[in-house]
């Protein structure tokens, strides 16, 4: 049975579950599926973590047993909340945070916002203003200490069920700031998710396995989440290189470590193992480039780090933040590049773009640049050949949060797609206003327990009913369409909301990128780079 | 009574002008955070009208930044006067709201009115009952001005507590403090309604209360319900800008300092001094691989690689 309100109290009670949601709750798709029940959560995971909020278990939040363990659980946090407000410990984001806890005026204006709370049924607990208003009420009532606060600003018990709860409902945001788009008052309840995050990760050492352990910590270690060293990655890349060059009848060859370069190309590494068209289509997008003469050198870097974009920290943790992007920018000085150029990867675009604008000192600012600028460069030069109707099949974008709403990248891409696909559609809405594909912030790459449930049902749904409306005029098994996702992340949740119901069986849905769809046009490419039958 | 309506009218002038400058100064106070704007950024000239910004040029830190103050305004300008956003995303709430706001709006021009009333009087033009030309206007725009933003005021303060007393969804989220701020309003706002219809129709004695302040000139005033009107208006505007309300001018802020903050560090000695200020300050965030001991600063704590403690590159 759901039980869709909660109360802002009810998150300290002594109950085995806040909240449920129901699949009879659950925002309509549009398309005829029954939703199988939630996956169970073992036994042992539910002894030894506090699975206490949902129907999931995302943050691995280590059960505290004793009272005197819950007492330390709670000072804990409230140490790390204390640093939180600290003008040493939180620089980065202080006047983001203590504007929002200040002004916020508790309209839930931004709720219709989110994806998250929409496609639940509204559930209370996913309100975007419910994490932040529990974490205003301690941070009045505790670090602030103002007075008479139960009166002034709302209630709050500090139990360890709460802040367990608050800990997991940080993971319950895909940081995607649409609710912050809509606030009158320019209030973030995204990056009030964001700042627990920090909390538990930065002071009291509680992260998902996803983003820290095997993430940001593996990249530290080896120069990659996906475990791959420089050897192994050049070695790959250059398996790439040969396989791409024969199916595609373009010789080329991945340049490494070339000083004085004009592009230093920093690739998300997942796209080498998982989609290697993708790096594939870079490669011989700007090699042609080069020989047009539209940029003079680009290379990639084989030092710790700099050959994979990815950032996690900019997700859950400033200091881990701040150790890649010093990684990527000491590569790039190194090499004495002209600039960075970002492949797709929406994260590492804002990651390393934007953030580590007011980060890192003045020396190891190499100016930053998204690939899409670069590639509509390219594609609108003339200098290239490119034939359309290789691509007069259905195609729609989706925009990733980071590269659109956050960093006001829009056009680019549309002028890309506008030129190479007659059949290009919009989706409703789109652009800076588009919803996130329900991986962001991390929970693409996350398997475990039962999270995909949670992540396809729940935060993938809007975008599922966004791409079959994009494609009413077409839809069924008959006529193949493809959904131009140009980001790392957002294909791995779009590939697995795809498998889950069945899209490329009953809709011939596929997803990919926007370089694909450049090389797949490109007259100098031998036809179909494009295999759509590798697909189905 | 008439003294002490004085004396609160001055204690409260300088809570408020104290209040908004605390606040202002304790934001310029804070270090320099890291860029987090949200697009559309409404001085992106022609981009705004996509939500693109300069990020969308190959080589941007090369071309020249076109920053339209006119794209600001006309976003500024619906969404403060008309509460555009709370129109577009929360129309239920936006038939209390907007007459709420913008019976302040029309109360704050009616003090403008006032206070030229006053200096008008005071540069000897008279601004009894009666008189004609600029001043009998001033009267009697004045006459109709301060009733319309009292009604909506109060229109839009018992709408907004009777919503959040209704709504559960909006109940869940509201402290006693909501409602004693809108009772605050409501209270005041219907005090000055009858007022206005009982002691002060043209609102003589209100602006004789302002050029009193003004000049230092006091006069005694009969009615205690005056006095109290005034009180209830002068404590108010001393309650506004310590409490969340405060966004009315924070809201700059927060919209251009944080949501269309998009300038870029370049060439911008001000921006990196601010920077290096916070990157030497001491970290003290207590988890194992953050490394930090309360002494080591950001540089050092973010150039330390917990996995290659030895700055050994992979095998």
């Amino acid at each position: 049975m759901s039980n869709k309100f909660v109360r802002i109290t009810d998150i300290s009670k002594d109950t085995p579950q806040l909240a449920h949601v129901d699949n009879a709750d659950l925002m309509p798709l549009p398309i005829d599926v029954e939703e199988p029940a939630w996956g169970e959560i073992s036994e042992a995971t539910r002894e030894d973590f506090a699975c206490i909020l949902d129907d999931t278990a995302i943050l691995p939040i280590p059960k505290p047993k004793t009272p005197a363990e819950q007492k330390a659980f709670v000072e804990k946090f409230l140490s790390g909340m204390e640093k939180l407000f600290t003008a040493e410990n939180n620089w980065t984001f202080l006047a983001q945070l203590v504007t929002t806890m200040d002004h916020c005026a508790k309209c839930n204006t931004c709720s219709q916002a989110c994806h998250i709370y929409e496609a639940s049924g509204e559930n209370e607990m996913y309100r975007p203003t419910y994490r932040t208003e529990v974490f205003r009420r301690i941070y009045k009532k505790h670090i602030k200490g103002e007075m008479w606060s139960d009166w002034r600003n709302g209630k709050i018990d500090l139990t360890w069920q709460a802040v367990a709860r608050l800990g997991e409902l940080a993971y319950r945001c895909n940081l995607c700031r649409r609710c912050a788009q809509t606030c009158p008052i320019g209030a973030d309840n995204g990056l009030v998710a964001r700042e627990i995050r920090k909390i538990f990760s930065q002071e009291m050492g509680i992260t998902t396995p996803e983003l820290h352990k095997n993430g940001s910590m593996l990249q530290l270690k080896s120069g990659s989440s996906t475990n791959m060293n420089s050897l192994v990655v050049k070695d790959n890349m250059e398996f790439i290189d040969e396989d791409i060059s024969e199916i595609t009848g373009y010789e080329y060859e991945t340049p490494w470590d070339v000083e004085g370069a004009e592009i230093l190309l920093i690739h998300n590494a997942g796209e080498i193992l998982a989609w290697p068209d993708n790096v594939g289509a870079f490669g011989i997008i700007l090699e042609a480039a080069k020989k047009a003469g539209i940029i003079r050198s680009w290379t990639l870097s084989s030092d710790l780090a700099a050959y994979d974009s990815i950032n996690y920290g900019v997700f859950y943790d400033d200091v881990q933040y701040a150790r890649t992007a010093l990684l990527h920018a000491n590569a790039a000085k190194k090499l004495n590049v002209d600039k960075i150029v970002l492949g797709e990867c929406g994260h590492a675009h804002k990651a390393l773009t934007v953030i580590a604008d007011r980060v890192l000192p003045q020396e190891l600012l190499t100016p930053r640049e998204s690939c899409f600028p670069l590639l509509r460069e390219i594609v609108m030069s003339g200098k290239i050949d490119f034939d359309p109707s290789r691509n007069d099949f259905p195609v729609t974008i989706h925009d990733p949060c980071n590269v659109t709403r956050l960093m006001g990248i829009i056009k680019p891409q549309r002028d890309i797609v506008k030129k190479l696909c007659p059949q290009f559609r919009e989706m409703v809405p789109h652009g800076v206003h588009n919803y996130c594909c329900g991986g962001g912030s991390g929970f693409a790459i996350m398997t475990r327990n039962n999270i995909p449930d949670w992540r396809h049902k729940v935060a993938g749904r809007k975008k599922l009913t966004q791409i079959l409306d994009a494609f009413g005029d077409c839809r069924g098994p008959e006529t193949p369409k493809y959904v131009c996702a140009p980001c790392s992340n957002c294909k791995g949740q779009i590939r697995d909301i795809f498998d889950r119901y069945e899209m490329k069986e009953k809709e011939s849905l596929i997803y990919s990128g926007l370089v694909e769809l450049i090389v797949n046009a490109m007259t100098e490419v031998k036809e179909g780079f494009i295999k759509w039958e590798d697909e189905f | 009574m008439s003294i002490v309506a004085y004396l609160v009218a001055y204690t409260a002038i300088v809570v408020f002008l104290g209040a908004v400058f605390a606040r202002i100064m304790a934001y310029k106070r804070l270090p320099q955070h890291v860029r987090w704007e949200l697009y559309p950024v409404a001085h992106e000239a022609k981009r705004a009208e996509w939500g693109g910004g300069y990020l969308e040029e190959v080589d941007w830190w090369k071309k020249k930044r076109e920053v339209s103050l006119f794209g600001e305004m006309k976003v500024m300008i619906p969404e403060i006067l008309l509460l555009k956003g709370v129109w577009e995303h929360n129309k239920s709430l936006w038939w209390v709201s907007f007459p709420f706001h913008f019976g302040l709006y029309v109360l704050a021009g009616f003090a403008g009115l006032l206070i030229f009333g006053a200096i008008l009087h005071a540069a000897g033009i008279s601004m009894f009952p009666g008189a004609g030309g600029t001043a009998g206007l001033m009267i009697a725009v004045t006459s109709i001005v301060g009733p319309v933003g009292f009604v909506l005021c109060a229109v839009g303060a018992l709408g907004l507590g009777l919503r959040r007393l209704t709504n559960i969804e909006l109940r869940n989220y509201s402290s006693v403090g909501h409602y004693f701020n809108l009772a605050l309003f409501l209270v005041t706002v219907s005090v000055a309604l009858y007022t206005w219809r009982t002691v002060d129709p043209e609102f003589h004695t209100m602006r004789g209360f302002v050029y009193s302040l003004l000049t230092f000139k006091f006069i005694k005033f009969e009615s205690s319900l005056f006095a109290t009107q005034m009180i209830l208006i002068f404590v108010l505007l001393a309650y506004i800008p310590l409490t969340h309300m405060s966004h009315f001018f924070m809201k700059y802020f927060l919209w251009h300092d944080i949501r269309w903050g998009d300038e870029p560090n370049i060439d911008n000695p001000e921006t990196n001094r601010r920077i290096g200020e916070a990157l030497g300050q001491p970290v003290s965030w207590a988890a194992e691989h953050i490394h930090a001991d309360g002494k080591k600063n950001w540089v050092e704590v973010a150039s330390y690689n917990p996995m290659r403690p030895d700055g050994s590159e992979p095998e």
